[in-house]
């Protein structure tokens, strides 16, 4: 670490502003089976819980698309794929374990 | 070979078979992997698996008209298409023209939160896809189990796999899966052979003394027969072959035709005619007996009968043998300009036995020879050992003779060994067996040859030496001596001592015709002489006769004088005249 300069003054603005990130998330789901259910699900509440009015959900099922499996990479069903805030990153299951889906978002340290 | 033929026809009623097109794999599992059911393809790294599943694919869409996808789970398409395009496979051309689909299934492990059950449908949705663009009838999974490394929770996986095998068996799809092996007591790392219970085939590449060999053995083969021996393969860049040792029957053609050795006098040791066409010649010989000279001959003769030939040379260089050829007068560069003749020359060395087997094979396949040497098979045991080069040699004469090849074998033999005894093994795989051998007589080392053996025709059984000579090779007269055929030094001096006796037997009817002459010659003055002489006692005794006629008849007249002057009975005396001796005178 430099020391040479002393420390500015405590940046204020580290806890305050940070823009409001938009979240863009996609789910990935392959016709109405009850994990995709439950996957969208788990996902409203939790959106609604900890990103109130900066997040959009799209999904995709790909039984529908199924040509959009290969831009995604998607192997597993269902995958949740974090297009936004960068990088993108991708959750599989049914997102039942909450804890796990925040660490995914990035919304809570591991621990 | 007979009841393995039989037991494959009820088999194939049975169970039906997608021919995969790897040379010599659809004769192993008599007719190819089990149609629309998964194969596993198990093997180390580096073992030919994915090229194994490409050929499977790329045969599949150009010979057989079934196109096919391949998964990758862990080559991008760039690097497949590469490798592809190192076999001579075009992988574009099929993708554009639809005939084969290529998915790369890519998961970096570090970007996925496993937050509760999940299934693989998205996989299975992609490949339904895929089948489904193509139309596909085959498809090749490249390393499943690279997904247990990305994915969590393996029991999920595991029953996903389970389940997505079932599915393409479903669907009716010939599955090529392949499965990375690490320990020897297991097929898989993740144990995933137990859902495929219908083919496994293992590959294996290992290294023996520095050389190293890849081997294919089909370790299981539900419902069907299939040879059980590992067989060596060969990856090149036309893809893969594996060869059978024992896939050919013996029921070849026995052409009548002959062919000339390209020496007249040992065309004349074998009734006249030379070599049965396709048959095998094995020439064993010591070093330095002049094999690649009787080679080169019969090579020689063959161009000039305008046909082709494959020179495989172990131990020299082209340039070398042309250039040693042409000090006995035969000169071998024409007939290669002309594409008569066409040499391989490899150190067999390089790439192991099986590699030279191929190498071979495919020379000759694509030059389509009617004469094949091989200069020195010996070389061969070099790399392997003798019962690997039997198992090659056995295949390499079936197939040259189904083709109906003449091959020439030269076997180089260690000094001091027993010439007949070193190569039993291989001889009785060949037709003819010229053995040449270098005869130490009298301090000289001179080369002889005889025709050992020579199935179905007549051959001389004398040892006869010859000789180099700037004019090529030449077959001498035979001289027998009390420890049998003489050579060098010791026929020329046989050859001198039949000369000077030849000269003495000359001179001796010359001096006794001579004797005769002179005989004769006295003979005939003898006669000369006595007839002299007769004629010469012949004269007096004539004259003797004459005179005393005269004489008589002087006298007579005498008398009549005498009469007449003694006036005496002149009639009395006329009368009486014939006995005038009785009268006193």
């Amino acid at each position: 670490m430099p020391t040479t300069k002393a420390k500015p003054p405590a940046r204020p603005r580290k806890p305050t502003p940070r823009k409001p990130e938009v979240f863009k998330l996609r789910l990935y789901v392959a016709g109405q089976t009850p994990k995709s259910i439950r996957a969208f699900a788990n996902l409203k509440v939790l959106c609604e819980e900890r990103l109130k009015g900066r997040y959009q959900i799209e999904v995709i099922d790909l039984l529908e698309h199924p040509d959009m499996a290969r831009g995604d990479q998607i192997v597993a069903i269902p995958t949740l794929v974090i297009k936004l805030p960068q990088p993108v990153r991708k959750i599989i299951g049914d997102l039942s374990n909450t804890d796990r889906v925040l660490v995914g978002l990035a919304l809570q340290q591991v621990g | 070979m007979i009841h393995k033929k039989k037991a494959r026809q009820p088999s194939s009623r049975t169970l039906p078979k997608s021919l995969t097109g790897i040379q010599g794999l659809d004769e192993i599992t008599g007719g190819g992997l089990p149609s629309g059911r998964p194969t596993l393809v198990s093997g180390g790294a580096g073992s030919g698996k994915t090229l194994f599943g490409l050929e499977f694919l790329v045969r599949g869409a150009t010979q057989y008209g079934e196109p096919g996808v391949f998964m990758s789970f862990e080559e991008t398409i760039l690097d497949l298409t590469k490798n592809a395009a190192s076999l001579g496979f075009d992988l574009g051309r099929l993708v554009t023209d639809k005939k084969l689909f290529l998915d790369h299934v890519q998961i970096s492990g570090s970007e996925i939160e496993e937050t509760g059950e999940y299934d693989l449908d998205g996989l299975f949705i992609r490949i339904a896809n895929a089948v489904q663009r193509v139309g596909a009838r085959r498809i090749v999974l490249d390393t499943i189990e690279a997904l247990f490394g990305q994915l969590p929770n393996p029991g999920i996986l595991r029953a996903e796999i389970h389940r997505l095998f079932g599915w393409l068996k479903e669907k009716g799809l010939t599955t090529v899966i392949t499965a990375e092996r690490d320990r020897p007591d297991k097929l898989t790392r993740h144990g995933i052979e137990e859902f495929v219970s219908d083919c496994v085939i293992v590959l294996d590449h290992r290294i023996r003394e520095e050389i190293s060999t890849r081997r294919l053995r089909v370790v299981k083969y539900r419902g069907s027969t299939h040879g059980t021996n590992e067989y060596p393969f060969l990856i090149d860049e036309h893809g893969i072959s594996v060869l059978p040792i024992s896939s050919l029957g013996l029921d070849h053609a026995a052409p009548a035709e002959r062919i000339s050795t390209g020496i007249d006098r040992l065309d004349g040791m074998m009734g006249g005619k030379g070599f049965y066409r396709g048959s095998s010649i094995l020439m064993s010989g010591t070093s330095g007996t002049g094999k690649t000279s009787v080679a080169a001959h019969f090579v020689d003769a063959a161009c000039r009968r305008g046909e082709r030939c494959l020179y495989f040379a172990f131990e020299e260089s082209p340039k070398q043998i042309i250039r040693n050829m042409r000090s006995i007068g035969i000169d071998l560069e024409p007939w290669v300009r002309k594409g008569l003749l066409q040499f391989h020359a490899a150190r067999p060395t390089y790439g192991g036995i099986e590699e030279v087997l191929l190498v071979t094979h495919k020379q000759i396949s694509s030059f389509k020879p009617s004469v094949v040497v091989v200069d020195p098979i010996t070389n061969l045991l070099m790399v392997s050992t003798l019962n690997e080069v039997r198992s090659m040699l056995t295949r390499l004469v079936d197939f040259l003779k189904t083709q109906q090849i003449t091959a020439l074998f030269a076997s180089l033999t260690a000094a001091g060994g027993d010439l007949e005894a070193s190569e039993a093994d291989i001889s009785s795989l060949m037709d003819t067996w010229l053995l040449l051998k270098a005869v130490e007589v009298g301090g000289e080392r001179n080369r002889a040859l005889y025709v050992l053996k020579s199935r179905g025709m007549d051959h001389s059984n004398q040892i006869r030496e010859f000789v180099l000579t700037s004019d090529g090779l030449r077959m001498l007269d035979v001289y027998l001596g009390p420890e049998g055929v003489l050579t060098g030094s010791a026929r020329m001096s046989q050859e001198g001592r039949e000369k000077a006796a030849g000269t003495f037997r000359r001179q001796q009817l010359e001096g006794r015709e001579r004797e005769l002459d002179r005989k004769r010659q006295i003979f005939e003055a003898r006669m000369a002489m006595l007839r002299a002489e007769f004629e010469v006692e012949e004269e007096v005794i004539q004259q003797g006769i004459s005179e005393s006629k005269l004489l008589d008849a002087e006298l007579l007249q005498d008398r009549g004088q005498m009469v007449r002057s003694r006036d005496a009975d002149a009639s009395a005396y006329k009368r009486a005249g014939s006995a005038p001796a009785a009268r006193k005178r």
